[in-house]
């Protein structure tokens, strides 16, 4: 489903070449859990951008469902984030003084889809989240693990092909991170595709297989 | 999307910070406003100007003598003594009944006039009674100049208001009193309506005498300083004007039309000349206006730079969740056209306000037009577009993951 054949990416900052990517290349197939790890500064971000269409690779191609990535525009690579890609970010990135509920209908609004249709599954998957007591609250009444769980819902809503998530645990407590990655795998048994990128091991240890990156290599 | 979410949507972020956007809209408001006032003001004097100028009659054609010439030395026009009663009478035996309806012949100078202790400086006119018509001319109280005062160069004067007030204490009646008008002793017999006039010609600080008596007494004089013709529809002024320029070569033995010793200008000549000043009095003043709306629109362009840098994250999440460079733009040129609009309405509204107060303060007629409101309403919009599309434009062009990252 993910084919990464030989990719690079290399930035230029005036005179002075950072190579982040260097032939890089591998393969992810539908329903894997997958965890990408590597030190702050091996590539790992520049992979996960690439693979969550949000930067093109400088040279090699990126196949996503059969569809090379690398030959797309910018509105053209918005629809393949919007349909094909759910983001989890860090910093859970949720629209600030707009409740759970409109957060989680944003994907929906870019898609096309009216109004009812959005309230109706943004209910559903905020729900499977466990948050239905909360679809009303904005960002800031909520905990970090539930601002999580409402960008995991959000990931959802459009039943993307696969789930990037970029240290999903990163900036929540430890109890909260384990319930978050319980919906991690509760979604991986359901038969959804997750990324993972993380710095952290015994988070890693839980994915079904490890890509590990170190000086935009892979090493394993 | 559907257009009213978007409306929704935007109205929801602006309504976040009140004062940033009460500023921002402001300036559209005082731009919008004083582009409003001014015009209508403009509109008001124009209309004000006209009025005045029909009020001196209508389809009124004015003969004045042309410049005395005596071999190289050209005098001013209107100094000739070539226009006389006999032309008036020409003019009214040829034309009378077919193509005019009344030939008046006037002499006016200017006098002093004394009256129990005051005097004054003033435009003395002699006329003949058709004078009324050709002027419309109405007597508040007495009564007018007749045919019997004009054969009998009798000494009475019609008093317009403003001589009156000038000359009378307020409440006595000045009819039957006496009045000197260059020495000699004129009894008052009427009074006329006030035309309200300002400015170059005002018709109620006039005296009418006998044209007789102010050629013959007053002022020792045998012509005329202007002959008013009336034609009967105004489809007919320019022939008139034709025949009475031939009718006078004729009688003034001159066979070019340039060596003419008079000149004929029709009302409609005054009223678009004077349509012409207002017209670029108009202009300038919205032009001036026009100025404060630019820079209403700059603040605009300002405040929207500063909400895309502020909420380039929120613009590289939406982005990265799949939004197109057309909603970008959209979501942005929205809020600022909503900001543009609202403060045209009320610019609008605060615009008609103040000229309604201006116009009654100065006495002018208040004039707005259907087609300003509808312009009021484009251009804000239009603003908003012009000022709001680079702002836009930044917003769309941002990459998702610089976005991203921005703290």
């Amino acid at each position: 489903m993910i084919q990464v054949k030989n990719v690079c990416k290399i930035y230029k900052t005036g005179e002075v070449e950072t190579v982040a990517l260097n032939d890089v290349s591998f393969e992810i197939k539908k329903g894997e859990f997958v965890a990408i790890v590597g030190p702050s500064g091996s590539g790992k971000s520049t992979l996960m951008h690439i693979l969550g269409a949000l930067d093109l690779p400088t040279s090699g191609t990126y196949i996503l469902d059969g569809e090379n990535v690398g030959n797309l525009g910018g509105d053209e690579l918005a629809e393949i984030r919007n349909r094909k890609i759910g983001f989890v970010f860090q910093a859970f990135n949720l629209l600030p003084r707009t409740s759970a509920l409109k957060n989680v209908t944003l994907p929906m609004i870019y898609a096309g889809i009216s109004s009812e249709e959005r309230l109706k599954t943004a209910k559903e998957y905020l729900k499977m989240v466990g948050l239905s007591d909360r679809m009303d609250h904005t960002p800031a009444q909520l905990s970090g693990g539930q601002q999580q769980r409402v960008a995991i819902a959000r990931s959802l809503v459009l039943n993307p092909s696969i789930i990037l998530a970029d240290e999903p645990t990163g900036n929540i407590a430890s109890v909260q991170a384990e319930e978050i990655m319980e919906i991690f795998k509760a979604l991986h048994k359901k038969g959804h595709t997750i990324i993972m990128i993380t710095h952290e091991s015994d988070i890693a240890a839980q994915a079904e297989r490890v890509i590990q990156v170190k000086d935009g290599r892979i090493v394993n | 999307m559907e257009f009213s979410e978007v409306l929704h949507e935007a109205i929801t972020t602006l309504t976040v910070n009140k004062l940033r956007t009460f500023l921002a809209t402001l300036g559209i408001v005082i731009g919008i406003g004083s582009v409003i006032a001014l015009v209508s003001l403009g509109q008001g004097t124009q209309k004000s100007v006209e009025n005045q100028i029909q009020s001196l009659g209508s389809n009124l054609l004015t003969v004045t003598p042309g410049s005395q010439r005596s071999g190289f030395i050209q005098g001013g026009a209107g100094s000739a003594t070539t226009l006389t009663f006999e032309d008036a009478k020409a003019i009214e035996k040829s034309l009378l009944g077919t193509t005019v309806s009344y030939v008046s012949p006037e002499f006016s100078r200017r006098a002093q006039i004394t009256a129990s202790g005051n005097n004054t400086n003033t435009q003395v006119v002699g006329v003949i009674p058709v004078y009324t018509e050709v002027h419309k001319v109405s007597i508040s109280s007495g009564n007018f100049l007749t045919q019997y005062d004009l054969d009998g160069q009798t000494k009475t004067a019609v008093l317009g208001p403003q001589v009156v007030s000038d000359l009378f204490e307020e409440g006595d009646s000045p009819i039957g009193s006496l009045i000197r008008i260059n020495g000699q002793s004129f009894k008052v017999i009427g009074i006329t309506v006030s035309k309200g006039g300002v400015g170059f010609q005002n018709q109620d600080d006039v005296v009418y005498v006998p044209l007789t008596t102010a050629q013959k007494l007053l002022f020792g004089s045998t012509s005329l300083s202007s002959i008013a013709i009336q034609a009967k529809t105004e489809e007919m002024m320019i022939q008139v004007q034709d025949e009475v320029g031939y009718l006078l070569l004729e009688r003034h033995k001159l066979s070019d039309p340039t060596t003419a010793d008079f000149s004929i200008f029709s009302q409609n000549d005054i009223l678009s000349a004077a349509s012409s000043v207002t017209g670029t009095f108009t202009a300038l003043l919205g032009g001036i206006a026009g100025i404060s709306l630019v820079v209403g629109g700059i603040g605009i362009m300002n405040i929207m730079l500063v909400t895309v840098t502020e909420r380039t994250r929120e613009i590289g999440l939406r982005k990265a969740l799949g939004a197109k460079r057309k909603n970008i733009i959209t979501q942005f040129l929205i809020e600022s056209m909503i900001l543009t609009f609202v403060g045209g309405v009320i610019g609008m509204g605060l615009g008609i306000l103040v000229s309604v107060v201006i116009s009654k303060v100065i006495n002018s007629p208040f004039s707005i037009s259907g087609l300003s409101i509808i312009l009021v309403i484009g251009v804000s919009g239009g603003i908003g577009i012009i000022f709001g599309w680079y702002p836009a434009k930044k917003a769309a062009d941002l990459q998702p993951i610089e976005a991203l990252r921005y703290e």
